[in-house]
């Protein structure tokens, strides 16, 4: 079964880590992305810019436009993973093997009930 | 990452926050950042232990403003408040009682504490090194450096921003709607000041002021976590960010400037750029224009275009164009000359800098521009003067060598003419 393992953690936290903070941080998830791309359990990756850069849209009649992201929380959606899980246990050691490379923040771990890859956008 | 960075990183994300709430309490700079210091050393000491607090800015002023009453009090010889260690294990009893405290006054205690050090009655210098110092949190040491001056010289300058701060009547109340907007204004410019001073160092002290150009960044990003629908606080971000995409092309090996055209382009940061320009898009959207989002759509036509050729010159000509109607400046306008050349060719660029000759006569790039546009035009003996002018007016030996790697070109090119005419 397809998880997404949605990542949360605060933005300023992130946003204060220096570029090789940063890039060590990265490199070290690289690893445990590697391991699962080989497996061929690993889905599309995503990193998500900063909450700043966000836009919401209501869908009231006739729908609202509003600046900023939806939810004003102390932790932010980050990015996400898609991975392919035995079952929760399974996904629950990906997101483990996840926070090693990457401690901080929290994963929400969602079960994936349509997959569209898509496959044009670059 | 290990422990210390951790803390590091979760200490200067709380310190606006932090710092604006004691001094809410204690409407003093002084006390509120001693109360601040003392709060992270006991952090640096319980969280290794204990863990990160849920929480960590409601900890830090939690903490923060015991210590500080305690230091009262125990002058005073009564009774010691409990230790920090005991207050820190109720967890949720802590973060409830903070977030009651804290939670609505988030937006304004950061706002007061910017609006503080960006007080009009500060002297721009000193703007900037208390915002540096007081919100960013960086060390006299570390401003000092960014702008290459002594320590003491930088201690001295902070030292008397916060005398003055504090002989002002600052008010430490909720600013109204009128007077947030006039403040909010000049908190940009404050942040805009410190991205320059940090943009434009020269090749040699690029790699020292960058941090300056960071910190600018993360603090418009601040500023517009709390303005989320100001188009212009959107245009300031991403004119920061466009511009500091390009730090990496812009000196090159020996440290001597590399101009817009020949730059690597793929030396420019793309998750920069593409957040840049996220963020001038979504101001575009509110159709309430200002100078920052101009200069941001300039930046970002530029960095829209893979290469030179592909600069939609025309496009730049009418937002320098817009920017003379809002911000009037002869530096504005010798922008726009840029930019004539290149759509109308150099003899048009050259006749919109005439007027400008005389209010710009002490300054380094408009002598290098007209010599760069009377040598397009072959007028070499004419671009000589400008040139030997911008010369003596630069303000860093990277501008200077720019300048005489033109006049080098120009000797090459008349010795090179000289030797045709003697053949023939």
């Amino acid at each position: 079964m397809l998880y997404a393992i949605l990542c949360y953690h605060d933005e300023d936290v992130v946003g204060s880590w220096t570029r090789e903070q940063d890039a060590a941080v990265m490199s070290k998830l690289a690893v445990v992305q590697d391991k699962l791309k080989k497996a061929g359990r690993l889905g599309p990756v995503a990193r998500l810019l900063p909450t700043t850069a966000a836009t919401t849209l209501r869908k009231d009649d006739p729908p609202v436009v509003l600046d900023g992201p939806y939810a004003e929380t102390k932790e932010q959606l980050l990015g996400f993973y898609l991975v392919d899980c035995e079952n929760l246990d399974d996904a629950i050691g990906v997101a483990h093997d996840l926070g090693a490379a990457n401690p901080g923040g929290t994963y929400e771990i969602r079960p994936v009930g349509l997959f569209q890859p898509g496959g044009t956008a670059k | 990452m290990t422990d210390s960075a951790w803390i590091d990183a979760a200490l200067t994300s709380a310190r606006p926050q932090a710092v604006g709430a004691l001094l809410r309490y204690f409407r003093n700079l002084d006390t509120a950042e001693e109360a601040f210091q003392n709060a992270c050393l006991r952090a640096l000491k319980n969280w290794p232990q204990h863990g990160p607090p849920r929480d960590p800015a409601a900890w830090l002023i939690m903490v923060g403003r015991n210590a500080a009453i305690d230091e009262v009090r125990r002058s005073r010889k009564q009774e010691a408040l409990p230790e920090d260690e005991l207050i820190s294990d109720l967890d949720d009893a802590e973060e409830k009682l903070a977030e009651r405290l804290d939670g609505s006054h988030y937006r304004d205690d950061i706002l007061r504490l910017l609006f503080i050090c960006c007080h009009p009655d500060l002297p721009a210098t000193q703007q900037i090194a208390l915002a540096l110092r007081i919100v960013s949190g960086l060390t006299v040491k570390q401003i000092a450096r960014a702008f290459l001056v002594s320590e003491a010289a930088m201690e001295q300058r902070i030292t008397r921003a916060k005398a003055r701060v504090a002989s002002a009547d600052v008010p430490f109340e909720t600013p109204g709607a009128v007077e947030r907007s006039e403040r909010l204004a000049a908190v940009a410019a404050t942040i805009y000041l410190i991205f320059n001073e940090g943009y434009s160092a020269s090749g040699e002290t690029s790699e020292i002021r960058k941090p300056l150009c960071e910190e600018a960044i993360r603090l418009a990003r601040l500023l517009l976590r709390l303005f989320q629908s100001e188009p212009e606080i959107m245009g300031l971000t991403a004119l920061l960010l466009l511009q500091h995409a390009r730090a990496g092309a812009r000196f090159d090996a020996n440290g001597e400037i590399v101009l817009l055209d020949d730059q690597d382009r793929s030396l420019w940061n793309q998750k920069m750029i593409a957040e840049g320009l996220a963020l001038i898009d979504k101001a575009m959207r509110h159709r309430r224009s200002g100078p920052y989002q101009v200069q941001a759509a300039i930046a970002a036509l530029h960095a829209r275009a893979a290469r030179p050729e592909d600069t939609d010159w025309a496009q730049i000509d009418l937002l320098y164009g817009a920017l003379e109607i809002m911000q009037p400046s002869p530096v504005v306008t010798l922008n726009r000359a840029v930019a004539v050349s290149k759509v109308r060719g150099p003899e048009a660029g050259l006749q919109m800098l005439e007027p400008l000759a005389e209010r710009l006569s002490g300054y380094f790039h408009f002598f290098g521009v007209r010599g760069a546009l009377l040598m397009q035009l072959g007028r070499n003996e004419e671009a000589r003067v400008a040139f030997d002018r911008a010369i003596a007016l630069a303000n860093t030996s990277a501008e200077a060598a720019h300048i005489r790697s033109h006049l080098d070109r120009l000797i090459r090119d008349s010795a090179k003419l000289g030797t045709k005419a003697s053949k023939k």
